[in-house]
């Protein structure tokens, strides 16, 4: 394999996902880039540690965080598949010490994707105090031939910040098939924000559940789905108050234009009375004072609604 | 004249709203509409803009003596119209800095435009405060109002339809909101005025009473405030046409 091609090849896909590829080698910076089953880059910077392994379709990879370490800048990952079609599994193990602060920048980019399945199952500890705060952003091609199946399951400490963020909004969709899990700690805050814009005939399925274990836990999950053409969305939602004063709130938003088919399934859960779970959800089409407001600025109706539509999946 | 408004029926759902509403607003003018809750004054000012799909059954709407009653929301404001809702939307993912630009753009390729940190700092809110911030349900009422405003200066309209910019407004607000009508007046936008506070109408050059979907009267914004203080806050029929000949005396009056 020429590394240096494949390097500059994922380098590419990877800013047109939206991330900077000089990042990726700076010294500076934590990296690491995953092309296929092949690890093609990797910076370590003191307190942040990485390990990989390959496998037959994947790598597995370890991604230690020592107690008290804060990171400056964002730790850069990059994954993804050039050729048409594929199969990667990134199977990710992050361990974030007690009192460390780190956040991630995720970029996974399916440029000329057919037929690729895209598989990351993620084991997430967040320390005591500690604070992780993980952002992903997807670029997939114009032909939508990608199955992503993102699945976490994250046990949040005492006074633990887990934030994750998942955007899937540039080129098709294809198969979108998220199931993410959260525990949390007492005083801990957990959230889950997913964006996804959905054509043609993709399909936009979202599992969010997060358990207030701890007493004061707190969590949110917020779902905005933009779904047009043929496409489907399909977001369930499950907050459990389960200990003392724990908060949670689930908001979702999906918007459905031409044929598009939305649902939206919240569950609430609370086994202790001084818990507060609330959910908000709203499901139609493009709000017509947004539009005319805008409208009433010298917008056409479509400009309108794209700029509505942005918004909503910035 | 800039705007004429001739004749308008308008009925929702079997209810007639509007009827046979006659309305003049001068070019550079301040005109206020001033009435009490539920006379049909935002209706107009929907009807006006051609919000929510409203079309008059009968009558006429013209702006600069071209018919634009059938005319769609992006045509009227292409031609100069806008206007500012008294509760306006939230925009999530919208800073201010693009909500305003957005207002600005057609402006400036018309080689005006306010810039973007001068028409927040008019309505009393810190551009470096604010530019970055989202439009969107953070904000306040007021604050959303003040930037609503904001967006309206930035658009330098031939015409500014103001649905009460006073709602929910503290009184030394009031002063703020006031000098901006002012100002906008002064770069030569008309504003129509929608208000139901007597205060606010006096600032106007002219003035108009709303009762019952009707203009019953316009002229010196001050007789009509007097009108309006006498009967109107104390109305023995209230939304009712036909006033018994009050009509004839006001009008008379003014």
């Amino acid at each position: 394999m020429n590394y240096s091609k494949e390097f500059e090849a994922i380098a590419q896909a990877y800013e047109l996902s939206g991330g900077d590829a000089d990042l990726l080698k700076s010294d500076s910076v934590a990296s690491l880039v995953v092309s296929g089953n092949e690890v093609l880059g990797k910076n370590e910077i003191p307190g942040v540690h990485m390990r990989s392994e390959k496998l037959a379709h994947g790598v597995r990879v370890w991604l230690d965080v020592d107690p008290g370490t804060v990171v400056e800048n964002p730790i850069h990952l990059c994954f993804g598949v050039v050729p048409k079609e594929g199969l990667q599994e990134i199977i990710s193990e992050y361990h974030i010490g007690d009192g460390a602060k780190v956040e991630f920048l995720s970029h996974c980019s399916f440029p000329n994707a057919v037929d690729v399945t895209h598989i990351m199952e993620a084991t997430v500890h967040v320390g005591a105090g500690a604070s992780m705060n993980y952002n992903e952003v997807h670029y997939h091609g114009p032909q939508g031939g990608v199955k992503t199946r993102p699945k976490t399951r994250a046990i949040v400490g005492p006074g633990g910040r887990f934030i994750s963020g998942f955007k899937m909004i540039e080129g098709k969709v294809g198969e979108l098939d998220i199931d993410f899990e959260a525990d949390i700690g007492a005083r801990g805050v957990g959230e889950f924000t997913t964006k996804a814009y959905g054509k043609g005939n993709d399909l936009v399925k979202v599992r969010e559940v997060l358990y207030l274990k701890g007493e004061e836990a707190r969590g949110l999950t917020k779902t905005n789905v933009v779904v047009v053409d043929r496409s489907r969305s399909d977001v369930y939602t499950e907050m459990h108050g389960l200990a003392p004063r724990t908060r949670g709130h689930m908001d979702c938003t999906e918007v459905v234009g031409d044929n598009a088919v939305a649902k939206n399934v919240p569950v609430v859960y609370v086994t202790d009375h001084t818990s507060k779970v609330t959910h908000e959800a709203a499901i139609g089409s493009v709000d017509r004072k947004q539009v005319e407001t805008l409208m009433a600025r010298g917008l056409d109706e479509d400009q309108a609604v794209d700029i509505v539509v942005e918004g909503l999946l910035r | 004249m800039l705007l004429e408004v001739q004749d308008i029926n308008l009925t929702l759902d079997e209810q007639p709203i509007l009827y046979e509403l006659n309305l003049k607003v001068a070019e550079g003018h301040i005109h206020s509409i001033l009435g009490v809750n539920g006379v049909g004054k935002s209706t107009l000012a929907y009807l006006l803009m051609g919000l929510q799909g409203l079309r008059p059954d009968k009558g006429r709407i013209l702006f600069e003596g071209e018919d634009i009653t059938q005319a769609s929301i992006t045509e009227r404001a292409r031609r100069g119209m806008t206007l500012a809702w008294q509760a306006p939307a939230s925009f999530e993912g919208l800073t201010v800095r693009h909500y305003l630009d957005l207002s600005g753009s057609r402006a400036r390729q018309n080689g005006k435009g306010e810039k973007i940190a001068q028409s927040l700092s008019m309505v009393g809110l810190a551009p470096e405060q604010y530019l970055d911030r989202f439009v969107d349900e953070r904000l306040s009422g007021g604050e959303r109002r003040r930037i609503e405003l904001a967006s309206v200066v930035n658009m330098q309209p031939r015409l500014a339809i103001l649905d009460e910019p006073d709602s929910g407004i503290d009184f030394l607000s009031l002063e703020e909101i006031t000098n901006v009508i002012r100002y906008m007046s002064l770069q030569g936008s008309a504003v129509l005025l929608i208000t139901h506070r007597e205060e606010m109408a006096l600032m106007a050059n002219q003035s108009s009473l709303m009762c019952a979907g009707q203009v019953i009267a316009s002229g010196d914004p001050h007789t009509v405030a007097q009108y309006f203080r006498d009967h109107c806050d104390d109305c023995k029929h209230p939304n009712i046409p036909d006033l018994n000949g009050e009509i004839n005396e006001l009008q008379q009056g003014i």
